[in-house]
This record gives C-alpha cells, sequence and structure tokens, in this order.
C-alpha cells in the first residue's frame, strides 16, 4: 500500500479518496477493493517520516480536504523501491508443517491432507476462472488473475510431488 | 465424400444402414485378452457420484496392466467411477496415474484386463471393435489434445463426414455443421482446408465433429494440452457451454485450470481414484481465500 500510494503521488497529488480511486481505477475489479480507512492512516505514517507532504484546502460545502504531494525524501525512496528486485513468492509452507508433522500425530493422515488442500486449491481456481470470465475486457485484471492462477497450478504440481513421495 | 453408402462394420446397427468407418486417430490399441468379469469382490458406491441423477456411465472395479518387456504395470488398479447425466467430471493426475488409459478404456479405444463398464445402462467393455465403432459414432463423442483431422479436407467435410456416416441426410449435416461452427466461432471457416488452420481452431474444429452426432457423452483427453492460453479459454468456454446445455463431459486434463472448469474432480494416482469432490467457486468479498490470493503485497 505505501509504495503504491507513492507511485500515485509521484504522478500528481491528490487526496485519500482520489487515491482509493486511482488504486481501482488502475487494477480493475479483480483487485481487492482497498480500504479508505487504511489509506488514510498510511497516508498518515509517510507523512510523518517526511516521504509525501499535505495541505488542506478548503471547500465552500464540504469539510476541508487533504491534497498530499510526494516529497524528494518521497521519490527517492520510490526509486529504491523500483530499483530493489522483488522476491519471489514462497512455498505454502504452513501446508508443508501440517503434511510433515501430521503421521503418528492422531490428528490427521498425509493423504487426507492432501486431498484437503487439493480441493481448496480446485475451489480457488474455480473463483479465479469465474473473475476472469466476467472482466474479460480489463487486460490489467486478466493478468493478475491468469498470475494467481499459474502459482496455483504451481502449488498443485508440488502437492502431486508430495503425494509421489510421501505416499 | 459425402456420399457414404458402403459396407465395411461388420456389425450393424438395429436401425441404421450400413456405413464406413469413421476415420480414427492411431492410437495405441491394446492385443490383450478378451475381458474377463473378474471385478473385484466389492462393488461399493462411489463417493461424489450423484444419489439422484441418471447414470450414463459406470465403473466398477476397472484393471488394465500394460505390459512390456517381461515388466507389467497396472495402470489402472481398480477405478470405480459413477457419472450422471449432464454432469462435467475432470480427471487429474500425476503423468501415469492412468488418466489417459481411463479416458481410453471408457472410449472403447482399449480393453480392460478386468471390471466392467456400462454405457447408458449397457455393458459395453466386452463389446467387438466394431460395436466400439458404433458406439463412437453415435454415443460417445471423443477429444485428443492433437485434433486428427483429416487435413486435406475443407472444415464442413470434416464436421459433417461423421454424421453423414451416422447416418444422417446431407442437409441433416450440414444444418448441424452450421449450428455448431457458428456456436465455434468457426462459421468463415467452414471452406478452409483443416490444414489451413491454427492449432486452437483445428481443435474447435475436433470438437465440432465429436459433437455433430449430439453424443450422450463427451470424453476429452488433454484437449487444451498443445494449446496457447487465449485458445484454452476458448475450448473451455465451449466445454462449459456445452455442459450448461446438459451435456455430460469426461475430461482428462493434468492442467488445474481446465480441471477448474468442470464441477466435480476425480484424483487418480497410481491407477486408484484418490479423491473425488465436487468444485464450487471460492466465495468473494474482501476477507476471503480469493482476495487473499489477488492481494497485492507491497
Amino acid at each position: 500500500m505505501r509504495e503504491s500510494l507513492l507511485a500515485l503521488l509521484a504522478k500528481e497529488p491528490a487526496h485519500g479518496y482520489e487515491l482509493k480511486q486511482a488504486l481501482e481505477h488502475t487494477f480493475g475489479p479483480a483487485y481487492p477493493q482497498p480500504n479508505i480507512g487504511q489509506i488514510y492512516v498510511t497516508l498518515g505514517r509517510l507523512e510523518k517520516t517526511g516521504l509525501i507532504r499535505g495541505q488542506d484546502v478548503s471547500q465552500s460545502s464540504r469539510p476541508n480536504k487533504r491534497v498530499y504531494e510526494i516529497t524528494d525524501a518521497g521519490r527517492e525512496e520510490l526509486a529504491a523501491w523500483f530499483e530493489k528486485p522483488t522476491e519471489g513468492p514462497r512455498v505454502r509452507d504452513e501446508f508443508f508443517l501440517k503434511l510433515i508433522l501430521a503421521p503418528g500425530t492422531g490428528g490427521a493422515d498425509r493423504l487426507a491432507l492432501i486431498n484437503k488442500q487439493r480441493r481448496h486449491y480446485l475451489n480457488t481456481m474455480r473463483g479465479l476462472s469465474r473473475l476472469a470470465a466476467e472482466g474479460r475486457d480489463n487486460r490489467v485484471s486478466q493478468l493478475l488473475i491468469e498470475g494467481a492462477m499459474l502459482h496455483l497450478q504451481a502449488d498443485l504440481d508440488w502437492l502431486e510431488r508430495c503425494q509421489e513421495e510421501l505416499e | 465424400m459425402s456420399s457414404t453408402a458402403g459396407a465395411s462394420d461388420p456389425v450393424r446397427g438395429p436401425e441404421r444402414p450400413r456405413f464406413p468407418r469413421i476415420p480414427r486417430p492411431r492410437l495405441p490399441r491394446a492385443r490383450t485378452p478378451r475381458p474377463e468379469s473378474s471385478a473385484p469382490s466389492a462393488t461399493p458406491a462411489t463417493p461424489g457420484a450423484g444419489p439422484h441423477g441418471e447414470a450414463v456411465l459406470r465403473v466398477r472395479g476397472l484393471v488394465r496392466t500394460h505390459r512390456s518387456e517381461g515388466s507389467a504395470v497396472r495402470a489402472l488398479d481398480g477405478v470405480d467411477l459413477d457419472v450422471d447425466r449432464g454432469e462435467f467430471v475432470a480427471v487429474m493426475g500425476p503423468s501415469g496415474a492412468g488418466k489417459s488409459t481411463l479416458l481410453h478404456l471408457l472410449g472403447g479405444l482399449d480393453r480392460p484386463d478386468g471390471g466392467q463398464i456400462w454405457l447408458e445402462g449397457r455393458r459395453v467393455d466386452g463389446l467387438s471393435e466394431a460395436r466400439w465403432a458404433l458406439l463412437r459414432r453415435r454415443s460417445v463423442g471423443i477429444v485428443f489434445q492433437f485434433s486428427n483431422l483429416v487435413s486435406t479436407m475443407t472444415v464442413a467435410d470434416n464436421v459433417e463426414l461423421p454424421a453423414l456416416l451416422a447416418g444422417a441426410s446431407a442437409r441433416q449435416a450440414r444444418t448441424r455443421r452450421e449450428e455448431l461452427l457458428g456456436e465455434l466461432g468457426l462459421a468463415d471457416k467452414a471452406r478452409a482446408v483443416a490444414a489451413g488452420l491454427s492449432g486452437g481452431e483445428q481443435q474447435r474444429v475436433a470438437l465440432a465433429r465429436a459433437l455433430v452426432n449430439e453424443p450422450g457423452l463427451l470424453l476429452a483427453d488433454e484437449p487444451t494440452g498443445s494449446l496457447d492460453s487465449r485458445s484454452t479459454r476458448d475450448v473451455l468456454r465451449l466445454l462449459t457451454r456445452f455442459h450448461e446445455q446438459g451435456r455430460t463431459i469426461v475430461l482428462v486434463t493434468h492442467d488445474a485450470r481446465v480441471a477448474a472448469t468442470a464441477e466435480r474432480v476425480v484424483s487418480l494416482f497410481d491407477g486408484r481414484v484418490a479423491d473425488d469432490a465436487a468444485v464450487e467457486s471460492a466465495p468473494r468479498g474482501r476477507r476471503t481465500t480469493l482476495a487473499d490470493v489477488l492481494e497485492l503485497k507491497g
């Protein structure tokens, strides 16, 4: 959220609600709607650390709104963010813990765990397919969903490997 | 190729004239003894099967062993499966789990070493090749990973041929072909030669060919296995639409995106059914799995 807001403010100054709208517009319907409260809290923190600067603008018939602009420090922070390679996704380590620790506990057997996890992934995959079918005209959304699907496919492949090795 | 009177099938259907065989893709065919009815003793109810539906397909204790150079591999090791009318079932599993073997047995392209298969209430596992050929013409449509079209024929002829072979009039065959190609977005390709189409288009034509006789059961073996993601989406959309029209589909795939289009997923592992479960869309909304999966952490 921090970096997203910095990136939007690097383009032009905006107030909180505009930023929420810009996020929704940029990422499309598949992206979970940003919470306005969270946006205001993040803006407050960014301002406190000097990465953005806020100014109250009075409005005739409504309460003042606070318009933010990015500072030089903010631009440096943003440049560092773009500079740094992004970590890849991690193995679903909680499931792996369950799988490895299950035998002998009397709590679950591995096949049941694998089946349960596979069903969960497939249901998620189906949900993503539905979502993809609805927003076919939004390319950013489609790419986001496709990425999520490819990750899920990898998770499912890995589940098969677990089954082959541990059965 | 449209006038097809002639005899070749030694066995004729009860009410239809004889026609030559449909060109079939070359598939490994088992040279095994006739199946014996030696299914495992118990035939328990299969989990996941609808309790009220009408079974299009019923499989009990299906066994298939591949033998090569003295060693025997059990490709299928006692599979039970019920598929009700209108169901869309995906069969998943790692390579070597027995997915394709199962599909080939269901389409009569291979013979089981044990167990029974009922299609529309009729026992079919012991049928002759000729009777299977008739069944595939009328009751079972099959699509493979590679479309196996007759490459020198036009799209229209490829689709119409099985209809003509099954005894449809030229006019009926044309009408059905036009409908299907229209639905598949290929109406303008009817006169094109099959070899000139893209892989995705060829696969859609193969789908039309498999559906032209309105089979009660559509079998699909990795139908998107050789397609790019856009063509995959097209084919999946079509399968979904055919399913919504009440058709019964059994699809084999290792691709979870494909499997998740089905409403039920059977997971094979080492020739057995490891899991059989309905697939439901994960709920949406802000605090759901779906939101969690799509959340961009920054």
